[in-house]
């Protein structure tokens, strides 16, 4: 997205950890939402994101030469590319829908910059990756619009917006990132925070708690079980 | 001999995995099929990323290829080739007759939610338009559930991808 001089399989990763992390912080949700449409519906957007890991990560393991779960689970917790957003522990309602429709609005920008890509095997996966977000950005913004139809509603989540501001902004790079400040504008009732993006690279302490426990099982079976 | 119209065939006899009443022919998965000699080509488009179906899926054609005394080579086309236009006539009718309500054609654009909140979906059990969306998201990646006023049933919509 920066450039043609950067490589493919660099770009990949870091699509693929973003949806996986994410993933896993979505599926936190399951059996705990606060109801029971939620739970299905965080649980389900989950599935669809790491599928899409997987997806992506296929394609990175074929040009680097190892497979998707090696990708995923075998790497250390400071060589994934994740952006500081995604990685953020299970936050209370508010701020997991505010951190949903960022995410998801950023996530839009990228992978319609991606449909359009030269490489033919990266805009068709974006395109077939897109049909299914469609569904997540529609439920990030029919949340969106529940919480501003309230006064206490709009406050909850202009707190939540403004604290997770730095690392929203650190998920899309330069040249995606007006694009996203766009959308994100045209939908929220209160005018965008200030702030410097936390970048990509900059880990928390809660990435390293979340892969103790995502590669938990991968690290306790020796290579090549099977179930 | 394994011809390429006996590969269709054994194809369409495999149920789909989650939604046994409609086969993989029927949901629209095979794009391809090429046949030369034993040797048999199938082209796999599949539904959702996510879709713990899949494995079982390509696995199951392989079986039928098997079975046939073809040589299967599954192949996985990663794009946007499968949409829910791919299910056929057969498939829906099939759908709706076991209480899912067919997606509706991609023609009329991305899908939005001002559509799926709109009146326009049947309920499969009596036929009422007075129905409503309940949850965009439902128990398998491709299916949204909806509540019919008609008959108070809640039923599942195969979403338009």
């Amino acid at each position: 997205m920066s450039g043609p001089e950067r490589p493919r399989s660099e770009l990949l990763l870091e699509l693929a950890d973003d949806e996986l992390v994410l993933g896993w912080r979505n599926s936190e949700w399951t059996g705990v939402a606060p109801f029971l449409e939620e739970d299905v519906a965080f649980s389900s957007i989950a599935q669809n994101e790491i599928g899409h890991a997987r997806a992506l990560y296929e394609l990175a393991a074929a040009e680097l030469g190892t497979t998707a779960d090696e990708l995923a689970f075998d790497r250390d917790p400071d060589e994934y590319r994740s952006a500081p957003l995604v990685e953020l522990r299970r936050l209370e309602w508010a701020r997991t829908i505010a951190r949903h429709f960022l995410y998801e609005t950023a996530d839009g920008v990228r992978i319609d910059a991606l449909k359009r890509s030269a490489d033919v095997e990266i805009a068709g996966l974006a395109a077939k990756i897109d049909r299914e977000e469609i569904y997540h950005r529609m439920h990030a913004e029919m949340w969106l619009d529940r919480l501003q139809d309230t006064h206490d509603g709009t406050s909850r989540l202009r707190e939540a917006v403004e604290e997770l501001w730095p690392y929203a902004l650190g998920v899309l790079d330069d040249e995606l990132r007006p694009v996203w400040l766009e959308h994100v504008r045209a939908r929220l009732a209160f005018p965008l925070p200030e702030g410097e993006p936390v970048t990509r690279g900059q880990h928390s302490a809660e990435l390293r708690e979340l892969w103790e426990e995502m590669t938990s099982v991968r690290r306790s079976a020796p290579a090549g079980a099977s179930w | 001999m394994v011809t390429s119209e006996r590969v269709w065939e054994a194809l369409a006899e495999i149920p789909d995995p989650e939604i046994p009443v409609i086969s993989l022919v029927d949901l629209g998965v095979v794009r391809d099929v090429d046949v030369a000699g034993e040797h048999v080509r199938v082209e796999f488009t599949p539904t959702f990323l996510g879709c713990p179906a899949l494995e079982v899926m390509r696995d199951a054609m392989a079986r039928k290829i098997l079975e046939l005394g073809g040589e299967p080579e599954i192949q996985v086309i990663m794009d946007d080739s499968w949409s829910t236009d791919r299910i056929t006539p057969e498939g829906r009718r099939k759908l709706r007759e076991s209480g899912f309500a067919p997606p509706s054609p991609r023609s009329a654009g991305t899908p939005k939610l001002v559509q799926l909140q709109s009146k326009a979906f049947r309920c499969p059990y009596c036929g009422s338009l007075e129905t409503r969306l309940e949850n965009i998201f439902g128990p398998t990646p491709c299916r949204s559930l909806r509540w019919c006023e008609g008959c108070r049933q809640s039923f599942e919509q195969f979403k338009t991808i």
